[in-house]
């Protein structure tokens, strides 16, 4: 547990002190997200209505920016091997990875999610579920990606391998993610907006418990292949 | 256990291999023969769809290989990691380019039968997105395997990401009963007997053995050149190494 809450300081510690990181990630989910008015026109119905899918599409694009850098630094000045080497078990420590890329990546990003659906002219009622389903589902894009991240360490071309494995397995979220926020935009009613929304949030759960259970496993492994 | 220990050796299965290869390929070009007969002249034409039924016949054993030969890979990985049989390793780098051959072979006959009967040839319902992403899923495998120096070290990574995408089988196959979808539900493999009339469900099934027996061949004929290439590097190291 100790080696564990040693980690995520560690890691959001290093990722303070270079601020740049973290903006960079929500600078590009702001800055692509402003494209599409651009490419479609302003017209306020066609924008309120895409802006789910517009919101999630970006997230996980910036997600994925960050991905290449969860364990390569570590792994290039030789931290991760003194990770594998020391008696904590690795599993946790994949975790903990994770988590401290959720608070600097996830969490300011679903903080930006509420600005860009205001742009996009969203339903105000359905900001909460847009919330509650970021909260949702950024932790598992942040897991899964850790497997990319974690299979890919030493491999050519690593940068360009990570979107490839990572995507297709982002599909899930991206489909409940989305499915949740349009479900509380078609309410006709404003109380039943939790309501309507609630299958998907189960399922961005499901996913979310899911991942949680599979990337320390994958991760480990994946670490310790990575120093065999 | 024991009898696949027993054939994990190289040189045992590649004797075996060559013993069976004649006879397996003989009956796929019967069974493939037949199919093809059944399905162009003996099946008869659907009253809805027309001749465009006959489409089927190479759609679905296709699709069905898809999620097989994923299986197989996924299963392979497994005692790959496990007991680290070298075949393991090399069954599993063999399959997945016949497996994404299936895949793509699926959805391409499913677009040809899509534009005349959905008017489409494409729509995104959780059938074909589930088959789309198993696409994208054998081509992330292929890509990991071969991005690392140490050919070792891509056959683990590939492994772990074969056991994680095997979560997108089950899906494949209950996306029809999930969703409400536009693809049609199962008709052949059902609890309560199929669905389908026998005579179209003979040809299919014919097919889907041709089929079966193909990825056998070609599978056994790459893990084959794999186990050659794999002395020859040895020779030829033997021989940099006396000079």
């Amino acid at each position: 547990m100790k080696a564990f809450l040693n980690i995520v300081t560690r890691d959001l510690h290093l990722s303070l002190r270079q601020r740049s990181d973290i903006i960079m990630a929500v600078l590009f989910f702001i800055l692509t997200a402003t494209l599409f008015p651009f490419g479609l026109g302003p017209e306020p119905n066609l924008l309120a209505r895409i802006a789910p899918g517009i919101i999630w599409v970006t997230a996980l694009l910036s997600v994925l920016l960050s991905l290449e850098r969860l364990f390569l630094a570590d792994y290039e000045d030789g931290s991760l091997e003194q990770l594998v080497l020391s008696r904590a078990s690795l599993e946790s420590a994949v975790l903990a990875k994770v988590l401290a890329h959720w608070l600097t990546t996830g969490l300011p990003l679903m903080a930006a999610a509420p600005l860009i659906a205001l742009l996009f002219n969203m339903d105000s009622d359905a900001f909460l579920i847009l919330i509650i389903a970021m909260a949702l589902g950024t932790p598992s894009l942040s897991l899964i990606g850790a497997i990319a991240a974690t299979l890919t360490l030493g491999a050519r071309r690593g940068g360009v391998l990570i979107p490839l494995l990572v995507l297709p397995l982002y599909i899930p979220t991206l489909i409940f993610g989305v499915g949740a926020i349009d479900a509380a935009m078609n309410s006709l009613e404003a109380g039943a907006v939790l309501a309507n929304a609630k299958p998907q949030l189960f399922f961005l759960g499901a996913i979310f418990l899911v991942s949680l259970l599979i990337a320390p496993l994958a991760g480990a492994a994946a670490l310790r292949q990575a120093m065999e | 256990m024991s009898v696949f220990h027993r054939f994990a050796n190289p040189n045992r299965f590649l004797k075996l291999t060559n013993t069976v290869l004649p006879w397996v390929s003989g009956l796929t070009a019967i069974s493939l023969l037949a199919g093809l007969y059944m399905a162009f002249f003996t099946s008869p034409a659907d009253y809805q769809q027309g001749e465009s039924v006959r489409i089927m016949y190479v759609h679905v054993p296709a699709a069905w290989m898809a999620m097989f030969v994923y299986s197989s890979i996924a299963f392979a990985s497994i005692c790959a990691l496990i007991w680290r049989h070298p075949l393991a390793d090399l069954a599993a780098k063999a399959s997945a380019p016949i497996g994404a051959g299936f895949t793509f072979l699926a959805l391409a006959t499913g677009a040809l039968w899509g534009k005349p009967m959905w008017g489409a040839w494409w729509v995104w319902d959780a059938r074909l997105t589930s088959v789309l992403i198993l696409f994208f899923l054998y081509l992330g495998h292929m890509a990991l395997m071969n991005a690392f120096e140490d050919q070792e070290r891509g056959n683990r990574a590939a492994a772990v990401l074969a056991i994680v995408g095997f979560i997108n089988v089950p899906i494949i196959k209950f996306s029809v009963d999930w969703w409400n979808t536009l693809h049609q539900p199962a008709s052949v493999m059902r609890m309560d007997g199929p669905s389908i009339d026998p005579s179209m469900l003979w040809p299919l099934l014919v097919m889907g053995v041709a089929f079966k027996l193909f990825y056998l061949v070609v599978l056994l004929i790459r893990i084959k050149s794999e186990l050659i290439e794999a002395k020859l590097r040895k020779y030829r190291r033997a021989l940099v190494d006396n000079a």
